[in-house]
C-alpha cells in the first residue's frame, strides 16, 4: 500500500490490519511519554487547501507521536493564493524530500491526480464531495470498539449524503467490513446514482430508526449539513430539515440504550443533531476524535514503514 | 525476532515450522525436550529468586512477545511456588523500536502490558525465548524507557545461541546452545505452539 486515496483501496484484511494496529497505537494516548520511534527521520507534510481543525491536527499529532517531522501547509498565506497550480505546489513540496503528503482539497479527485504527479506516499484527507478514508476508518474503529464486530451490523447514516465524502467512504468501508448500511436523507440530498451503491436508502428517518424499514438499528451516524457546499434549494428551511431529519430527543428514544450515535463533526447543534443526542450517553463523538489520532498513526505507520509491505 | 534474515532468525513460525517438520531436507535436532524445558524453567526461577531476594523481591518480569510472555508467566508461577512471592508480570512490545523496521517492512504489533505497580525504581527482568544477535534486547531497553526508569534491568532467556552483534549478555540462561549462524533455533511453548521443545535446524541453504 503506497497511497490511501479511497476507502475502496482497502480490502478486508488490510482494513482489519489498520484497525488492529490502531488499537495498539491507542494505548500510547494514556502514557506519560507519548512518543514512539518508527518514523524518526521521516517528513510528513499536511497540504490543506480547505479549512480543517480536527483532521489536520490529528494527522499532525499522529505524525509527531511516531517521531516524524510534520509540517503544515495551508492554501491561505501560501503561494496557492498567488495563483500557483495544484501540480506546481505539489511538485514543489515533494521536491523538498517529503516522505508523505496528507492532502485535503475542495475538488473531488484532486488528491488522486496529485498522487500521480509525486513519488511520495499520499493520503487523502478529504477531497471535495468524493472521499475521506481516514474518517471512515476512525468511524469503523469506534463502531468496532462499541459493537465488537461489524459483521451483519446495521448502520444508519443520516443527512446530506450528496455533499458528504464521509458517507461515501463509510459506505464502502463498512460494506468491506461486513456491515449493512442504510442512507437516510431527503430525496434532494441523495446523490444521483446512489442506487448503484452497496447500501439501502430511505426518505423516512422515523421508520428507519424504529426498525420498521430495513430492520433493527445497531448504530446511527449523523452527517453535518454542509452549508458551504449548498447553493440553496435542497430543503425549504433549516427548521424543516431539523424536523424531518434531525436527531431530536424524541427520535433518540426510538433507539436502544446501547446504540452509539456518531457525528464526524463539526456539529450544527439544533440542526442535524440535538444537544440531547450530542451530549447523551449514546454519543461517541469524542471517542471518534480520540480514535482519529490512533487510526492516523496506524495509516502513517503502514504507509511509511518498510520498503515493501509484508502480509500481516 | 532478531535482526537477521528469516532463515537464520530465531523463529518465523509460518515459514520454519513447515520447513523443519514436513520436509526431509534439513536435519533437525531436539536440544530440549518438554521435560527438559520444565526443569530449565525451574532452575531459572531459583536463580532469579536468589538474585532478587536481596532487594526484597522488588522485581517484575517483562516478557517480550510472542514467546517471552508465556515464559515470563511460567517463571512467575514457579517463583511463587518456590519462594511464596508473586512477582508482577507484564509484556513489552518492541516492534516499533527495532532497528530493522525499514528493512523488514510492516509487521503486526504485539501488546505492551505494564506490570502492576509499574517499573520505576524496581528490578526489571526482561524475558525472551532466544538470545541471538542481542538486537531484541537492545530494542527492549529502548522500549522500557517509555514505561519508566527501572532500578536495574536484567535479561532471562531460555536459549542463548551465541553470535552476538551487540555488547549484550543475559543474566539468566536456560541453556547455552552452540550453533552455526546458518542454523535456526526454534522454541516451542505449549501456550503458543501446543507443546514444549527446543530444536535446532540446519540451514536450508537458500
Amino acid at each position: 500500500m503506497k497511497n490511501l486515496i479511497s476507502a475502496a483501496d482497502l480490502d478486508r484484511d488490510e482494513a482489519t490490519a489498520i484497525l488492529d494496529t490502531a488499537a495498539h497505537m491507542h494505548g500510547i494516548q494514556t502514557r506519560e511519554v507519548k512518543k514512539l520511534p518508527p518514523l524518526r527521520g521521516r517528513t510528513v507534510v499536511n497540504l490543506f487547501f480547505e479549512d480543517s481543525t480536527r483532521t489536520r491536527s490529528s494527522f499532525e499529532i499522529a505524525g509527531k507521536w511516531l517521531s516524524a517531522d510534520v509540517i503544515n501547509v495551508s492554501a491561505k498565506g501560501s503561494s496557492v493564493s498567488k495563483g500557483e497550480s495544484l501540480r506546481d505546489t505539489a511538485l514543489t513540496v515533494a521536491a523538498m524530500g517529503v516522505d508523505a503528503l496528507v492532502v485535503r482539497h475542495h475538488a473531488s479527485g484532486a488528491v488522486q491526480r496529485l498522487a500521480s504527479w509525486v513519488d511520495c506516499a499520499v493520503v487523502n484527507a478529504g477531497d471535495g464531495t468524493h472521499e475521506h478514508p481516514t474518517q471512515a476508518l476512525l468511524d469503523a474503529y469506534t463502531l468496532r470498539n462499541r459493537l465488537g464486530s461489524l459483521d451483519d451490523r446495521h448502520v444508519v447514516i443520516v443527512g446530506d449524503i450528496t455533499h458528504s465524502r464521509v458517507a461515501r467512504s463509510n459506505v464502502l468501508l463498512l460494506r468491506t467490513l461486513g456491515a449493512r448500511v442504510t442512507l437516510v436523507a431527503p430525496p434532494t440530498l441523495l446523490p444521483s446514482g446512489v442506487g448503484s451503491w452497496p447500501c439501502e436508502t430511505s426518505w423516512d428517518l422515523d421508520a428507519t430508526l424504529s426498525g420498521k424499514e430495513h430492520g433493527d438499528v445497531d448504530a446511527v451516524m449523523m452527517l453535518r449539513v454542509q452549508r458551504e457546499r449548498m447553493s440553496g434549494g435542497y430543503f425549504p428551511s433549516e427548521r424543516e430539515y431539523a424536523i424531518g431529519y434531525g436527531l431530536s430527543p424524541q427520535r433518540l428514544d426510538l433507539l436502544g440504550e446501547t446504540v452509539p450515535v456518531l457525528h464526524p463533526g463539526p456539529m450544527n447543534r439544533g440542526l442535524e443533531i440535538s444537544s440531547a443526542a450530542a451530549d447523551g450517553a449514546r454519543s461517541v463523538v469524542l471517542d471518534q476524535v480520540q480514535a482519529g489520532v490512533a487510526v492516523r498513526m496506524a495509516v502513517l505507520y503502514r504507509l511509511l514503514v518498510g520498503t515493501e509491505t509484508e502480509a500481516i | 525476532m532478531t535482526g537477521h534474515a528469516p532463515t537464520t532468525g530465531k523463529h518465523s513460525p509460518s515459514v520454519e515450522h513447515g520447513s523443519s517438520e514436513h520436509r526431509s531436507g534439513p536435519a533437525t535436532a531436539t536440544v530440549l525436550s518438554a521435560a527438559d524445558v520444565g526443569r530449565v524453567v525451574d532452575r531459572m526461577a531459583h536463580q532469579i529468586i536468589e538474585n532478587v531476594a536481596k532487594s526484597g523481591f522488588d522485581a517484575v518480569l517483562l516478557g517480550i512477545p510472542t514467546r517471552g510472555v508465556p515464559l515470563a508467566k511460567r517463571l512467575a508461577e514457579r517463583i511463587a511456588v518456590f519462594a511464596d512471592v508473586r512477582l508482577p508480570v507484564g509484556s513489552l512490545d518492541i516492534t516499533l523500536h527495532r532497528d530493522d523496521l525499514r528493512l523488514r517492512g510492516v509487521r503486526p504489533l504485539g501488546t505492551t502490558v505494564e506490570p502492576d505497580g509499574g517499573v520505576t525504581g524496581r528490578t526489571v527482568v526482561l524475558v525472551d525465548d532466544v538470545l541471538f544477535s542481542g538486537r531484541s534486547i537492545r530494542a527492549a531497553l529502548d522500549a522500557l524507557t517509555e514505561l519508566g526508569r527501572p532500578r536495574a534491568v536484567q535479561a532471562a532467556v531460555l536459549v542463548d545461541r551465541g553470535h552476538r552483534q551487540l555488547p549484550i549478555r543475559a543474566d539468566y540462561v536456560g541453556k547455552n546452545v552452540p550453533t552455526a549462524p546458518s542454523q535456526s533455533v526454534r522454541v516451542s511453548l505449549a501456550e503458543v505452539d501446543g507443546s514444549d521443545s527446543v530444536t535446532v535446524t540446519d540451514g536450508v541453504g537458500a
